[in-house]
This record gives C-alpha cells, sequence and structure tokens, in this order.
C-alpha cells in the first residue's frame, strides 16, 4: 500500500483535471474549425468580387453575397456588400444554443471540457448581463435566417436554368447546382432544428392534446425535435456547406475551376 | 483473474491523500466492486456511500479517472487496461470522509421550489403525448452528477445564486405539467438563476440516466424566460390577448 500527496482540491486552474482522456482534443478542433471559417469568411466578404459565377450559362451566387442586393437596388456601397447580410448568420450561429456551447468551452475555456479547471473569473456573470444577456435575441436572428433562407432557396433553384445561346433559359443541373442545393438543404436542416424554433413551433405549450392547433403544433415539434437531436451535426455541416460553396463560385469565377455541366 | 491498482482518495475536511490499493479484478466487475473489495480486504474503515449498486438509487457518485460517475455502472472492462484507477469524492460538495460527501445543499434547494400545485380547473384526464416530456425528468436519480460537474457550482462556486442543471430538471417537470397551475418563472430569472447557466452541456454528459438536460429542460426553460421578460414581441402579444 503506497501513498500519494495531493489535496483534493489538486485540479484547480485552467486544465488541471484528474482526466486522463484527450478532453483538450475537442475543444482544440471546434477552435480549429471556427477559426479557420470565420478568417476564410471574413476574407471571402471583404474582396467584393468573385462572388458570382455566369460562364457557360450558369447563374451560382455565393450564400455569403446572397441576396445580390448590388443587383436588386443598384446601389454601390464604399465597401463590400456582403457586410450588409452576413451580421444575420453570424447573429443567428453566435447565440444558437450549440454555438455558445462550443465557444464557451474553446475560446473562453469556461469550462474547456467537464470537470477540468478553468481560469478563475470572480465575477462570472454566465448569460446574466452585457454582452452575453444578448443571447436571449437568438430567436429575433432566427427570423431573420428565414428571410435569408428564402434566399438563398431561390438561388439554389435559379442554379438549375442555364441561359441557352438564344438567350433563353433552359432547366439544367452542374455540379454548381448540387453544391448550392446541399448548401441550402444542409442550412434549412440547421436553421430548423434550432431551440428557439422548437420552442416557438410548440415547446412552449404545457398540453399538447387540448385543440386542433396544439395537435398540429405538437406534430411539428416532433418533427423539429428529430431536427433538434442531430442539431450540432447540422451546425458543422452546414458550416462547411456554406463555406465550400462560395469557395467553389469563387474558384470558377476566378477559372481556377471549372464546373462541369451534368445535364 | 487480473491485478489492478487503484488510487483512492482518503481523508476528511482537514486534509488527505491517494492510497494505493492492489485489487483482483473479475469479469463484469465495476468500481464499486472494487471499491467493497478494498474495504472487505485491507481497508475495513474506507468510507463510501452506497445502496442499490443497480444504478437506481444514485448513491454512489464519485469521480473515476477525473469523470463524476457512479461507481456501480462503470466497468472495469470500460476503464483503460493496465492503467492505475483514480477514485475521489465529488468535488463540489463538502467532504465528510473518503468519498461522502455532504450533499445537503441539493436539499435545501430543493426546498426552495414550489411543489406541483394542481389548476383549478385540473381535470385529471391527460394524454401520454402530453405527459412524455414530463416523464423524462421523472427519470432522474438525484445522484446529483450533474450539480458536481457544473461548472457553475464547481469552478465558481455559486451555490448562493445557483439552483444547478437537477433542479432545472425539477422546475421544468412541473412547469410543463399540463396539470400544474403555478408559474415558477420569477423564481427561475432570480433566485434560481438560470441566467449562470452557460449551456455548455456537462451535466448532460455525465447523467447516468441519459436525460436531455441541457437541450429539454434547461433551453426550453431559458426560452420560457425570454418570452417572458427578454421578447418584445412576445410580451406586446400578450397584452394584445388579454385585452381581447
Amino acid at each position: 500500500m503506497t501513498q500519494t500527496e495531493l489535496t483534493a482540491a489538486a485540479d484547480h486552474g485552467v486544465g488541471m483535471t484528474a482526466r486522463r482522456d484527450a478532453w483538450w482534443l475537442q475543444p482544440l478542433l471546434i477552435f480549429i474549425g471556427l477559426t479557420t471559417f470565420g478568417v476564410y469568411a471574413i476574407w471571402a466578404a471583404w474582396q467584393g468580387n468573385n462572388y458570382l459565377y455566369v460562364g457557360h450559362g450558369a447563374y451560382y451566387l455565393s450564400p455569403f453575397y446572397s441576396p445580390d442586393l448590388q443587383a436588386i437596388f443598384g446601389f454601390q456601397p464604399p465597401f463590400s456588400f456582403a457586410f450588409l447580410v452576413l451580421w444575420i448568420p453570424l447573429g443567428f450561429r453566435a447565440s444558437c444554443y450549440y454555438y455558445r456551447k462550443a465557444y464557451y468551452r474553446s475560446y473562453m475555456l469556461d469550462p474547456p471540457a467537464c470537470a477540468v479547471g478553468e481560469p478563475k473569473n470572480r465575477c462570472y456573470q454566465g448569460e446574466r448581463k452585457f454582452p452575453f444577456i444578448l443571447q436571449n435575441l437568438h430567436r429575433y436572428f432566427f427570423y431573420l435566417a428565414l428571410l435569408l433562407l428564402v434566399s438563398l432557396w431561390y438561388d439554389a433553384i435559379r442554379a438549375l436554368f442555364f441561359r441557352g445561346p438564344n438567350g433563353g433559359l433552359q432547366l439544367g443541373l452542374g455540379v454548381g447546382t448540387l453544391v448550392l442545393f446541399f448548401n441550402v438543404i444542409t442550412l434549412t436542416a440547421f436553421s430548423f432544428g434550432c431551440n428557439s424554433c422548437r420552442h416557438l413551433i410548440g415547446g412552449q405549450l404545457n398540453c399538447f392534446s387540448c385543440s386542433c392547433t396544439t395537435r398540429t403544433r405538437y406534430k411539428l415539434w416532433r418533427g423539429v425535435s428529430v431536427l433538434n437531436l442531430k442539431h450540432m451535426e447540422w451546425a458543422w455541416v452546414s458550416l462547411f456547406a456554406v463555406g465550400f460553396a462560395d469557395l467553389y463560385i469563387r474558384l470558377c469565377a476566378m477559372g481556377i475551376w471549372h464546373d462541369v455541366r451534368l445535364w | 483473474m487480473s491485478s489492478r491498482v487503484f488510487k483512492v482518495w482518503r481523508g476528511d475536511k482537514s486534509g488527505g491523500r491517494f492510497v494505493d490499493y492492489q485489487v483482483q479484478a473479475e469479469e463484469g466487475m465495476v468500481v464499486l466492486d472494487a471499491i467493497h473489495q478494498i474495504q472487505r480486504t485491507q481497508a475495513p474503515d474506507l468510507a463510501c456511500r452506497w445502496n442499490c449498486k443497480a444504478a437506481k438509487c444514485g448513491s454512489c457518485g464519485a469521480e473515476v479517472n477525473g469523470k463524476p460517475r457512479l461507481m456501480c455502472k462503470t466497468r472495469l472492462d470500460a476503464l483503460p487496461p493496465g492503467e492505475v484507477v483514480s477514485v475521489r469524492p465529488m468535488r463540489s460538495f463538502p467532504l465528510i470522509r473518503d468519498l461522502v460527501t455532504d450533499v445537503s445543499w441539493n436539499f435545501q434547494v430543493n426546498q426552495k421550489i414550489p411543489p406541483f400545485t394542481p389548476r383549478p380547473d385540473a381535470t385529471w384526464i391527460m394524454q401520454q403525448e402530453d405527459v412524455d416530456r414530463v416523464q423524462e425528468f421523472r427519470k432522474c436519480i438525484e445522484c446529483f452528477l450533474c450539480q458536481n460537474v457544473c461548472h457553475v457550482v464547481r469552478e465558481h462556486d455559486l451555490k448562493q445564486h445557483f439552483f444547478g442543471p437537477r433542479f432545472f430538471v425539477r422546475i421544468a417537470s412541473l412547469q410543463m405539467h399540463p396539470m400544474d397551475g403555478l408559474d415558477r418563472m420569477a423564481l427561475l430569472k432570480d433566485q434560481a438563476g438560470l441566467g449562470l447557466c452557460n449551456v455548455t452541456k456537462c451535466c448532460t454528459e455525465v447523467c447516468p440516466e441519459e436525460i436531455h438536460i441541457t437541450d429539454n429542460a434547461i433551453i426550453p426553460m431559458k426560452e420560457r424566460v425570454v418570452d417572458r421578460y427578454y421578447d418584445p414581441l412576445a410580451w406586446l402579444w400578450r397584452k394584445i390577448r388579454n385585452a381581447r
């Protein structure tokens, strides 16, 4: 029988823990993933060009620049107009319950992982004070994100139509069309699996069986709950999809990649 | 039968240490079996709280290899083979002795929650879909692993201002009950400190009953608090409905 002197409070302090598994791996991967996407998104939005591919009759608009406010309203802001739109998905994702968990853990180490020590913060207020009390506005970003989804669905459907040699539009399918549909489908699943949506659609009810309306809302709530169960997965797939859609269109517009017409 | 080294916390609130014990590991053995073997063969004074040994009483919560777990539900063959197994008491509660902690704070918090209060017009006829959500919360065995792992309690020691995940689950089970008529929203927002929770989901990760504590209890309660206190459109809608 041997004895090891160690106090029970030995795991106080950043990263201190008695855990032996690779608890640091997940927050590290999230940090890398979110930082990479953030840097790319800011760079792509800053460019203000190569966001539209119209080669071979296609019409692919990058999701970072949708809706195309410049074409709709015809004005030329002194900065890339992507910034007029991007604050909506940024706010939606930043206040999303999944992403909150992700960045509280990976960026703020609050906590970095379960049962792992964190930086000493005598004034911890959670989400009760500014700025994190603003997380309560998540549902408003959800409403705005729904408007963007309409625009993205329009873009995906528009990508099904190719301008022919006579100037008319023909139904078609390119790899870019698939990329844009993948993007909008994953974003739709992410948005409708949102916890605020789940609450608004039926979670706020206490009695699901009380009326015809509540029974309908119960069915919708169950559907949203199925999406919500995989909210984290949808969050990451949709993040990848939106980044890749922009990259694909950008590289096609720059002539580096060539869109393949499938039909 | 193989031998494994267990590093078990021994001590009381004045201090303590990890003590190494050799355990003869058998097939199907759980950590609580190993602790019992240590008590039987090497340390009869080792204090450990347990009762059912079936993951239903919630008594044998401890930190095994640094993770909050029920000792009776942690099989040795699920731990990395050949490694020393460390067992220590739950860190967020005052230590009594060895692996036993004083969890009475949780019972004090529980007393602050107004119990089930039926609506005056309660019919007592309920449909399954109306009680499904509440039934999930009724699985809680009050092991307090979620309270132990929650960083608001564990790291920030805000026990005076925070009820903790176990009691958010209890409040959710009352608030969502179709026959309950009491409003606990002010309690949730202020006294219970729901806003201190930053939804990092550790409570869900450690729950031995696999209750979706964050997604099905805490977040829905946060959204109800938003309805009441932070959403101007919801406020306007309530005004219009009340005026009709």
